[in-house]
């Protein structure tokens, strides 16, 4: 790539100011001890090339087509990321999935169908375990706040004792299906303290932490399984809610974990967030469709309402019923007595069509697989069966719908993950649950993909699909999983599972367009059968990517500096640094004042040719020079700069970025 | 099988010892002798093998049911989706039997894997979903007559049936999910328990999903059903 080159001469079209300007930065940058701030004015920051989108130069033939297999040594491929740690599972739970993953401090929390795992990862290089904890259950989502941890039970073999063995009953007082509480304020003796049973245990569940409550933090219940018999636990009804209004279908729950008595969490709602849900099979009527439709009102055609939509009916469908009625009453022509007859009788006419007439076939889905919260913005993406949704979670106890996607192309909704500013959200679909091989060549890319839309206002628009792109064998699983965002400023970049697909890192900045920058691979686990493996979940962690492996272990990745990410870029995003982190819940992004803040931004202005070259230059320069000064100096010179960056904003093709900049330079005076 | 028990009995007894007797017998000087790293790993995989085959010698009989009874019922599945190109299915009909197809062929090969390894009869079936020694009834299953009227549908009768008979199918599959979990003993093999669950859950979203198909398909162009869609 060309970033790293050296630039040819730019032709400003004020050259002389830019030159007294680039002369006198120099002058400044020489200086042990300046005492003159940059005053000059710079080269023009227009550019003479058009604005280029990002490319990349994938390296071909794909390296991770074709590795040799292995459980623990099996061949690996890797573009832009460094493998820094791979560390096999304690003996304990080798040959047990290893599931998700959570962060506290300089530790790594990993759930297991057999229980939890505490890795100590303060040296990336060498994650050691510190607690094996025996816990069967699947899958043990784990989740942590404060000194609190919580887990995932779903399967029939969680017990209430955490003992071995399973619970043989179909009903039994012995079965912890739902979520188990533990204190982990001595991380390495994680001590039991409480469990909150639900109706169909928990698949998933997401601690939203309220921004306006600092008493309780809330967990958002999924659980896809079956509904345990009232026999089990009381109160449990698999009926549809038309039988009984009690029905644990088509809901989630709620529960509230008053912090200073944890013990006293309980289930406080269990909304019905699908209510009503009705999603028209296409995309909504545009202008042109509405415009249609009134004027066939107009001709006095038959419109029906199918599914909040208005539609006009076809003659096929209105011609024998209105030749009926006519008939009825022994007439030879139609009348508009008629008319007005079909249209009173077509409501009733349209149920009889749909089937059912209950109403059932509408109640949408009967659960969330999973939910990502991101309390900053006081919304929620929901990911439901055959719908994405999009929630507002101001009042934890009640989320409400906002709107709600549906995709053909789309199989189970699984997870969502959003961009930082929250202008766009990224689904996920897991065809085929995680143990099938959807990423051979013969399966669709639309299939077991991603799915990316804009929020506009409270709706969402689809923008694009994406799909890991290296063919897989049949006895790899593969399909889209979990990931989180790398906080590299002004970029969306996120690091995504794809099982024995390996880790894909893409960017979807653009929405509409989605590249790969990154990735790593295995070969399959087992040569001769499909066998368990692959990642469950990457997520970035103060610098790192950890990755689940579910027989492997854990993985430990570093992204290394390429063309299509530059180490300041990367200096930038390791600045961010969390205390405690569950993807699931996601923290918005803030970053500190750093050079290398300013510095990444410069290099996006560069990479996208949105500024001239020698305007880049002279910046550089300038913040070269200013991080060297001290005091007064330093701050009389950034805020110039600063003034000189916005100033010039709006010659440049990225004003909204050389804004942003600016500011960047601005918060580094403060940041002193 | 067999095959299986003896590798579980040369990997859980010999396969650790073996590891040991490595470590102790310190570095040798040829080449053949594994890297430390070397040793982890194969000790590693033996523990991995002697735990994954060790859970091969329980298995309990809902479970093995359940499975079987699976793979008859999936079959179906493939035969009912296997007649859209011939019949003249519309495009969203064929992706949809596109995706039924691929999904329940990689369910069945999972499914004769579990049942392979416990050493139980393997159901076998072709890429058509036609079963060596003919389908076993399960619920939900069209009768050898709904069949034929299927066989028999070209077009938008075609359409209109297969969305009709694979609700009535996939609902079968929910129900057979419902059996086990009341059965004693029943889905304590976690693959097992995943796979029913998962069914359970794709399959009713695929009802609710061929169920607004069905619904569209009164007055729409089904082509168009190949959209992203959006409501509130």
């Amino acid at each position: 790539m060309t970033e790293n080159a050296p630039h040819a001469p730019s032709t400003p079209s004020r050259g002389l100011r830019g030159l007294s300007a680039a002369v006198g930065l120099a002058v400044v940058a020489s200086c042990a001890a300046p005492s003159v701030a940059p005053t000059g004015m710079m080269s023009s920051i227009a550019p003479t090339m058009p604005m280029t989108p990002l490319t990349v130069t994938p390296p071909s033939p794909d390296p991770r087509v074709g590795l040799d297999a292995g459980l623990f040594d099996a061949e690996e491929a890797a573009w832009n990321l460094r493998v820094v740690s791979k560390t096999p599972p304690p003996d304990r739970f080798v040959g047990r999935t290893n599931s998700d993953l959570a962060f506290k401090d300089n530790y790594v929390i990993q759930g297991n169908y057999d229980g939890v795992q505490i890795w100590d990862a303060t040296d990336p290089s060498e994650p050691t375990t510190v607690v094996t904890y025996v816990c069967p259950a699947s899958q043990s989502d784990v989740s942590v706040h404060g000194d609190l941890l919580f887990v995932s039970g779903e399967g029939m073999t969680g017990r209430l004792d955490c003992g071995p063995g399973g619970v043989e009953e179909a009903v039994s007082q012995e079965r912890l299906r739902g979520i188990r509480i533990f204190d982990i304020s001595d991380i390495r003796n994680p001590r039991y303290l409480h469990n909150v049973q639900t109706c169909r245990g928990s698949h998933t569940h997401t601690v939203l932490e309220d921004p306006d409550d600092a008493d309780n933090v809330y967990i958002y219940v999924s659980g896809s399984a079956p509904v345990r018999p009232a026999e089990e636990l009381p109160g449990c009804s698999g009926l549809f809610p038309d039988e009984d209004p009690n029905s644990a279908l088509f809901r989630i729950e709620v529960i509230r974990v008053p912090l200073d008595n944890p013990s006293a969490a309980t289930i406080v709602s269990s909304p019905r967030i699908f209510e009503d849900l009705v999603a028209p099979p296409m995309h909504g009527p545009a202008p042109d469709d509405l415009a249609a439709v009134d004027a066939a009102i107009a001709r006095g055609e038959f419109v029906a309402d199918l599914g909040g939509q208005t539609i006009v009916l076809p003659a096929r469908f209105t011609a024998p019923a209105l030749e009926s009625i006519v008939a009825a009453r022994g007439g030879t022509s139609v009348t508009a007595a008629d008319s007005a007859a079909l249209r009173e009788a077509i409501p009733a006419m349209m149920q009889q069509m749909m089937g059912g007439g209950d109403g059932r076939e509408e109640m949408g889905p009967t659960q969330c697989h999973d939910i990502t919260v991101y309390p900053a913005i006081g919304l929620a993406g929901g990911a439901c069966e055959g719908y994405g949704l999009l929630l507002d979670i101001s009042d934890p106890v009640d989320p409400v719908r906002l709107s709600a996607v549906a995709d053909s192309n789309f199989s189970y909704w699984h997870s969502a993950t959003f961009n930082n500013d929250g202008s766009a959200i990224l689904f996920t679909d897991e065809w085929g649950g995680g143990g099938a091989p959807k990423c051979r060549a013969s399966d669709p890319y639309e299939w077991g993909a991603n799915a990316i839309f804009t929020i506009e206002g409270e709706d969402m628009e689809f923008q694009s699909y994406y799909k890991m792109t290296a063919p897989q064998t049949s006895l790899e699983n593969c399909v889209a999983h979990n990931g989180s965002l790398i906080p590299v400023p002004g970029r969306t970049i996120m690091a995504q599972s794809w099982y024995q697909g390996g880790i894909s890192l893409l960017d979807w900045t653009d929405p509409s367009n989605p590249v790969e920058i990154a990735f790593h691979d295995r070969g399959p686990s087992d040569a001769t059968r499909m066998g368990s493996g692959g990642s469950w979940s990457v997520y970035w962690y103060n610098g790192f990517l950890y990755s689940s492996e579910i027989s492997r272990g854990l993985d430990v990745f570093e992204v290394t500096a390429s063309a299509v990410m530059t180490q300041n870029e990367l200096d930038a995003a390791n600045s961010v640094r969390f205390e405690q982190l569950n993807s699931q819940g996601q923290p918005e992004i803030v970053w500190p004042h750093t050079f290398a803040l300013a510095r990444a931004y410069v290099d996006q202005l560069e990479r996208h040719r949105a500024v001239s070259s020698g305007w880049i230059t002279e910046v550089r320069a300038a913040l070269a020079g200013a991080e060297q000064m001290s005091g007064s100096a330093r701050t009389s010179s950034l805020n110039a700069l600063a003034s000189q960056i916005r100033g010039a904003a709006d010659e440049s093709r990225d004003p909204a970025k050389v804004r942003i900049l600016a500011e960047a330079v601005r918060g580094l005076v403060a940041a002193q | 099988m067999r095959r299986n028990h003896a590798r579980f009995f040369l990997a859980g007894l010999f396969g650790p010892i073996s590891a040991v007797a490595c470590v102790s017998s310190g570095p040798a000087p040829t080449g053949s002798t594994p890297s430390p790293v070397e040793t982890d790993v194969s000790r590693l995989e033996a523990l991995y093998q002697a735990r994954t085959d060790s859970a091969f010698l329980t298995v309990h009989e809902a479970d093995a049911r359940f499975m079987t009874g699976m793979i008859h019922h999936h079959a179906q599945a493939l035969v009912m989706s296997a007649l859209a190109p011939h019949n003249g299915a519309s495009e969203s009909i064929r992706t949809l039997t596109s995706r039924i197809i691929n999904a329940q062929t990689d369910e069945i090969s999972v499914m004769q894997r579990w049942l392979r390894d416990r050493d139980r009869p393997v159901p076998e079936v072709d890429a058509s979903g036609q079963m060596m020694g003919g389908h076993m009834h399960m619920v939900g299953m069209l009768t050898p007559d709904q069949l034929d009227e299927l066989a028999a549908a070209r077009g938008q009768e075609y359409d209109r049936l297969f969305l009709t008979y694979m609700i009535q199918h996939h609902n079968g599959a929910v129900d057979m999910v419902d059996v086990l979990f009341a059965t004693d003993g029943a889905a304590q093999d976690d693959f097992v328990f995943k796979i029913a669950s998962d069914i359970q859950v794709d399959q009713r979203t695929e009802v609710a999903r061929m169920q607004r198909m069905l619904d569209a398909m009164l007055s729409r162009d089904n082509s168009s059903l190949n959209q992203t869609t959006r409501s509130r």
